[in-house]
């Protein structure tokens, strides 16, 4: 036991005296957060957009007072002819364009129908998809409370709520991917690197030939990477409720005991891939592409995996941060208790398991 | 396995598939001797030393290390021997202090034992000043003979140096020999690998390794009257002239 100190001991000089990583790793997850929540968001705000009136009157312009009043857009350009909607576009300086038939308000006021022709640039389809809806809906609203004021019988209104997330807030999606990744970097990356290390020194060699248990090194490494993901998880945390104002709905302790759960998943595959890495810069590029890649495109943090053709939905499921990302989502955000996601729990730990089995199995022949 | 020998060996192998890195060496190490062992790159030298050590399973043979079995004892030898390698052993980013007190921690030094090996070491190696900076900030002479010192604190029976000089000037070559003299003196048995010739003249007996089997042994006045050559590099000339694998 005495001994086992020792090496931890040593195992923090090296983490400590590497101040730049350290401050990297540490400094992580408060950029990644920062970045995410206020830099990188798919939320639509300010939008450019261009309105074509060939009515004016009192009916299109409060529409477009409502539409200006949104904090999806900004109108930048009134456009006079429908010549100058393609060059508007073409200099992006506009990413939608409403266009008001001629006699519009007369029409609508008469009971005739009355059209309004929404253009959306589609280079990137997703933004146009979600501005051509949120038009559409503000002019909806507008037409509801027109035929509320002029005493219809009847008329169908829609509600709609957004459960969990009612302001549709990205943070609450990324809040989870970010610890996930966070977890991987410094986890499996760190320590994957830093086994490796030893060995590439030929340290590992001299330790080896000493009284001591090869599996204690192997432990001990495992420890300050282990503190490091501690501290990480719990500044995330408290980053995404104080900062980012993401609340946790679910049990904080469930959603601890989770997170522990997933870095000792990670810890075990950055064992993993130091047990088979030759030197250390095949082991972090193990990690990236193995590993890291993997929790940005197939957890389901970018991309949701119900869209991903069968080959790609088969494989995220051998990612472990999806699973993950699935638990700290539905605790965190959704506030499910254990009974939800224990299926997702018990595959985490299954493969945590199985990595941790592999990987010392893999490394004791390694040393004959 | 008597009380005069420190190391037996008797036909022992390593084979790496099809490959016979080690082909039935026999050899006994008398306590108290520097045993050299020789050898051009490849000849197999390291593999040997690694089996003695215990990196490394032996496909067949008998060996006995400190009076112990090679495979039923592997780990109270480890107790027993002092091992550096062809690499440098320490780590960069600790001081010597700590570095001392590392290795010192894991072989179940004592605090106290420690702290005096610590005081000891330092004074020998005239490094009282340095011991707080890091080892990085050493020149390498010094690391040799650090790493040396360090792979004696426990006291080992046996030191395995595995090429401990590679690559350091000649003046540290000589210090260093001087320590592993000292060493002897107290009663540790060494055993170190080395291509430089001149060293082989220090050793009290050595072998020379050729293609993975042991060509000839003896003292080095004794090989040198028996291949009739002037020195140890001629032996080893006359002798690895015959070798059919070398560096690759």
């Amino acid at each position: 036991m005495r001994q086992f100190l020792f090496l931890i001991k040593k195992e923090f000089f090296h983490v400590w005296r590497d101040k730049r990583t350290m401050l990297i790793l540490l400094g992580m997850p408060l950029m990644l957060i920062l970045i995410f929540g206020f830099a990188l968001t798919n939320e639509v705000k300010n939008s450019r957009i261009g309105v074509l009136d060939k009515s004016h009157d009192e009916t299109t312009r409060a529409i477009i007072q409502e539409l200006e009043a949104s904090r999806y857009f900004d109108l930048v350009d009134n456009i006079n002819s429908e010549e100058d909607l393609t060059p508007a576009f073409q200099s992006g300086r506009i990413r939608l364009a409403v266009v008001f038939m001629e006699n519009f308000g007369n029409e609508l006021d008469h009971g005739n129908s009355a059209a309004i022709q929404l253009i959306g640039d589609a280079t990137d389809p997703n933004v146009a998809t979600t501005l051509i809806n949120y038009a559409s809906s503000v002019i909806m609203d507008y037409q509801r409370r027109q035929r509320a004021q002029a005493d219809l019988p009847y008329s169908i209104g829609t509600e709609i709520r957004m459960l969990y997330n009612p302001q549709l807030k990205g943070a609450y999606n990324f809040v989870p991917g970010v610890m996930a990744m966070v977890l991987m970097l410094v986890c499996a990356m760190m320590t994957s690197i830093s086994i490796v290390r030893e060995r590439e020194m030929g340290t590992m060699e001299v330790i080896l030939v000493s009284p001591i248990v090869p599996i204690r090194v192997i432990m001990a490494k495992l420890i300050p990477y282990f503190l490091l993901s501690m501290i990480n998880i719990a500044s995330i945390l408290l980053l995404s409720v104080y900062v980012l104002d993401v609340p946790i709905k679910g049990s904080l302790m469930l959603l601890v005991l989770e997170c522990l759960l997933f870095t000792i998943t990670v810890l075990a595959l950055g064992l993993l891939i130091s047990s088979v890495a030759g030197s250390q810069q095949v082991a972090m590029l193990a990690s990236l592409m193995g590993l890291f890649l993997p929790t940005v495109m197939l957890s389901g943090f970018m991309f949701p995996v119900e869209n991903m053709p069968v080959l790609l939905k088969g494989l995220s499921n051998v990612v472990p941060s999806k699973w993950f990302y699935y638990i700290v989502k539905n605790v965190m955000i959704k506030g499910l208790g254990f009974e939800n996601v224990w299926k997702e729990t018990l595959i985490l730990l299954g493969m945590t398991v199985f990595f941790m089995t592999v990987s010392v199995k893999n490394f004791k022949t390694r040393l004959e | 396995m008597s009380g005069n020998t420190v190391i037996s060996v008797k036909d022992l192998t390593k084979r790496f598939g099809s490959f016979t890195a080690v082909d039935h060496i026999t050899f006994d190490v008398k306590p108290g001797e520097i045993f050299g062992f020789l050898g051009a790159n490849g000849a197999g030298k390291t593999t040997a030393m690694r089996m003695l050590c215990g990196l490394s399973l032996p496909t067949a043979g008998k060996a006995t290390v400190a009076g112990l079995d090679l495979y039923l004892d592997a780990e109270k030898i480890k107790q027993k021997i002092g091992y550096m390698s062809q690499r440098f052993s320490l780590y960069e980013d600790l001081t010597i202090r700590e570095n001392i007190r590392f290795y010192g921690g894991i072989y179940g030094l004592s605090n106290q034992q420690i702290k005096d090996k610590t005081a000891e070491m330092t004074s020998n190696l005239k490094l009282g000043k340095e011991v707080d900076s890091l080892v990085k900030s050493l020149p390498l002479g010094w690391r040799q003979k650090l790493s040396f010192s360090v792979a004696m604190v426990h006291d080992p029976r046996i030191v395995f140096l595995d090429e401990p000089t590679g690559g350091v000037d000649p003046i540290t070559r000589r210090e260093f020999w001087t320590l592993i003299y000292e060493a002897a003196n107290k009663g540790t048995t060494v055993f170190v690998t080395t291509h430089y010739m001149d060293e082989a003249e220090y050793c009290s007996r050595v072998s020379i390794m050729v293609d993975g089997r042991i060509d000839a042994m003896g003292s080095p006045s004794e090989l040198k009257s028996k291949f009739d050559a002037y020195d140890m590099a001629d032996v080893f000339l006359k002798l690895a002239r015959g070798a059919k694998r070398s560096d690759n």
